[in-house]
């Protein structure tokens, strides 16, 4: 008994001492604020179906929305411009463990990231298996307790708890690993090595990481990645030399760029999971940029009403104006509407 | 890390760096390369995904069988006996591709996918390296006979690697990568009862029982009479021969680099005359043997064989694959082809995830001469190839 119960206090301080504390008021102020809706009730499951921790939103050209979410296992749901449900991609799929990242790239192909098998997969618009990057932990050394450090540093091919994707115009492929690594690496679009920024361990300095927990590429090549316990956004060019830093939005939990002409970028500076004292005051907005850094907007706030954010984990853009955003701690996916004309007007006060 | 892991890593770290070296080597040694195609003829069905493909392989009617590693391999909280359940399927397509069906639903000892063989009558054997069953289905799915007994429970949490150390070699061979970066390990039975005596107790290292108690066997072959051959494989080193009716006869092997010893035997095929052949991976070898296990010769010039397939026929050969190691795309992966001499007759394929290239093989059925299936344990797929010799 007093195993156990000391196992629970080691698990208990796992849990706690990890980098979910990890919060920062950002030091930007006079920001205007985006007013917004959110589309009441916007997906619609199935009857018996639920969403477990909303942990993955993308949309493809048709506007199809995905949902990737921690549910009894991991899976993967697809949903119609008007929220009607499709259908399910890859029940029982070998790479579903533990959700982190869904995104759709400019061929409407779907990539998921989960970081409980270490695995990127490339899914097909109709949602075949098309390419596997990473390794599973194999199920012959049993029950994986716990990632004992990262990977060695020349390992280019194995993650250890990868956070998220992206594409260059050229195919070009990005990772970001992740938990346990700190590095995003780069391969060609057939899954090949290029290049990494980044290493096993974690570091402050430019071009290092603390959790980097999601990125996004623009249409220069350029890719900005959220660099989460270093309360920062760290930009690279397209060989993953360092460009600059935005360190004045927070904690940087997620990244989209929208796709163009004029592209956006957005960050999420999301309230951390456990809502502790004063984290509903500092923390929860998403933040509307130029790519250059120059911050337009900022809209919403940590709440569990509908319309407030719970740990926002990811955000799409592909309409700048139409923001899908998953929340860990409420279970959704919201689509809110922004209403830029009023951003203006705020603006120019 | 202890220091002796940290050795062992660094040594496999320089012996896959100078693996890396040999390749050029071996492209020079003037091997002709083989032409080929690929194509990708299974059809499967939008609600069935294919995971890592530990096995590929036909029947006489060119049916075609995908024993993969899928799903999601499961443990249960709330009992005293927390076993190994999930985690691997049987599939069959017809010789167009089309899907037939699955074989051996939530079986008790599908849980690792290890390899997929169809006897002369059609009788389709799975190999489970977790479970360390051999399981003998007929060609209307049923079960007919089963070699080794899975584990009645798993040690949790898991205590440390199963099976040999780090190998130079290459396909899923250890070596560092995830699974040890990321900690864990499957610990022996948990008890007494789930650890049948002989997982070579007391007897050399490797050695194993002299009995069908296998620890994560990898592949199994029969001969004209109908002997099964069982290939025991990551934790013990030796090749295990049963009568037809599984009734045990002999063993030999234990681990390590002699003549007739092994380092991770990783696949087996036997010509017409009855000798035998193992793809000694982790020791870079083909060794050969007669029916009774006395060694006869070795072929050590195809790199680290990690799955291997020989044809019908008048005139045999063997295919071997040099697979990559899982965590490398950038070395090896060329598939040889070899007369019963040992002479490398020649080469095809590369590392790589496009078509043509090969990540991981783990499988070659090469049932009709010049038309090889590889199943890949790197990119999850069937590749079907056509070679223009």
């Amino acid at each position: 008994m007093k195993e156990s119960i000391a196992a629970v206090s080691a698990i208990a301080l796992l849990l706690t001492a990890g980098p979910v504390q990890a919060q920062a008021k950002a030091t930007i102020t006079g920001v205007p604020e985006i007013p917004f809706t959110s589309v009441k009730d916007f997906l619609k499951m199935p009857p018996g179906e639920y969403l477990g921790e909303a942990i993955g939103v993308a949309t493809d050209s048709k506007g199809n929305v995905y949902v990737y979410s921690r549910r009894d296992t991991t899976r993967l749901f697809k949903f119609d411009k008007n929220g009607t449900f499709v259908k399910e991609i890859g029940k029982g799929y070998y790479g579903f463990e533990f959700a982190h990242s869904v995104r759709v790239d400019k061929d409407d192909n779907i990539w998921t990231v989960d970081e409980g098998t270490n695995l990127v997969t490339k899914f097909s618009p109709d949602g075949k298996v098309l390419m596997v990057l990473g390794r599973r932990p194999p199920a012959i050394d049993g029950p994986v307790v716990f990632p004992a450090g990262p990977n060695q540093p020349s390992q280019k091919y194995i993650f250890c708890r990868p956070t998220d994707v992206g594409w260059d115009p050229q195919g070009n492929i990005f990772v970001s690993d992740g938990y346990v690594n700190h590095r995003v690496v780069k391969y060609d679009k057939n899954g090949r090595f290029l290049k990494q920024v980044g290493s096993e361990r974690a570091g402050s300095e430019t071009s290092q990481f603390n959790l980097p927990h999601g990125l996004a590429v623009d249409l220069q090549g350029n890719v900005y990645v959220a660099d989460r316990t270093n309360n920062r956004m760290q930009v690279f060019d397209n060989n993953l030399a360092f460009k600059a830093v935005y360190d004045n939005i927070g904690t940087s939990w997620s990244v989209c760029v929208s796709p163009g002409p004029h592209q956006y970028l957005f960050t999420s500076n999301s309230n951390p999971n456990g809502n502790g004292p004063g984290t509903w005051e500092n923390t929860g907005e998403i933040y509307k940029m130029e790519l250059d850094g120059k911050i337009l907007g900022r809209f919403g706030h940590a709440s569990k009403e509908f319309g407030g954010f719970q740990v926002v984990h990811m955000m799409d853009c592909r309409n700048p104006d139409q923001i899908f955003v998953a929340e860990i701690e409420s279970w959704r996916v919201q689509k809110l509407m922004l209403k830029p004309q009023a951003a203006k007007v705020a603006a120019a006060k | 890390m202890t220091l002796r892991q940290k050795t062992l890593t660094l040594t496999a770290a320089a012996a896959i760096a100078a693996a890396a070296a040999i390749v050029p080597l071996t492209a020079q040694s003037g091997v002709p390369e083989i032409a080929f195609d690929s194509a990708d003829p299974l059809k499967w069905p939008a609600n069935i995904h294919l995971g890592e493909v530990a096995g590929v392989a036909t029947n006489s009617r060119g049916d075609v069988f995908v024993y993969t590693r899928t799903g999601h391999p499961t443990m249960t909280f709330g009992t005293a006996r927390p076993f190994a359940h999930g985690g691997s399927r049987l599939f069959q397509f017809d010789r167009t591709g089309k899907f037939v069906r699955e074989i051996g639903q939530d079986s008790y000892g599908f849980i690792v996918a290890q390899q997929v063989r169809v006897d002369p009558q059609d009788n389709v054997w799975i190999v489970d390296r977790l479970s360390s069953m051999v399981i003998k289905f007929d060609p209307n799915g049923q079960i007919q006979m089963l070699l080794g007994r899975k584990s009645e429970s798993e040690r949790v949490p898991a205590v440390a690697p199963r099976g040999a150390g780090p190998a130079a070699a290459g396909g899923e061979s250890r070596g560092g990568g995830g699974a040890a970066a990321a900690g864990g390990g499957r610990g022996g039975a948990a008890d007494a009862e789930a650890a049948p005596v002989g997982r070579g107790r007391g007897g050399p290292p490797g050695a194993g029982a002299q009995s069908d108690v296998f620890n994560g066997p990898t592949d199994v072959a029969w001969d004209a009479a109908g002997n099964i051959y069982v290939v025991d494989g990551y934790g013990n080193a030796r090749i295990a021969k049963f009568d037809k009716n599984g009734k045990f006869i002999r063993s030999w092997g234990q681990r390590g680099s002699a003549t007739g010893q092994f380092n991770t035997p990783h696949g087996i095929a036997i010509d017409t005359q009855g000798n035998v052949y193992v793809a000694d991976q982790g020791n870079r070898r083909i060794q050969v043997f007669d029916g009774d296990g006395n060694f006869k010769t070795q072929f050590q010039d195809v790199g680290a064989p990690s799955a291997l397939c020989i044809t019908r026929g008048q005139r045999q050969f063997l295919y071997s694959s040099n697979s990559n190691p899982l965590l490398d795309l950038d070395v090896n992966g060329e598939i040889y082809k070899l007369d019963l001499s040992g002479k490398v007759v020649g080469r095809f394929g590369r590392a790589g995830k496009l078509p043509k290239e090969f990540d991981v093989a783990n499988a070659i059925d090469c049932r009709v001469d010049n038309e090889l299936w590889v199943g890949e344990i790197g990119s999850w797929r069937v590749q079907k190839l056509a070679l223009r010799p």
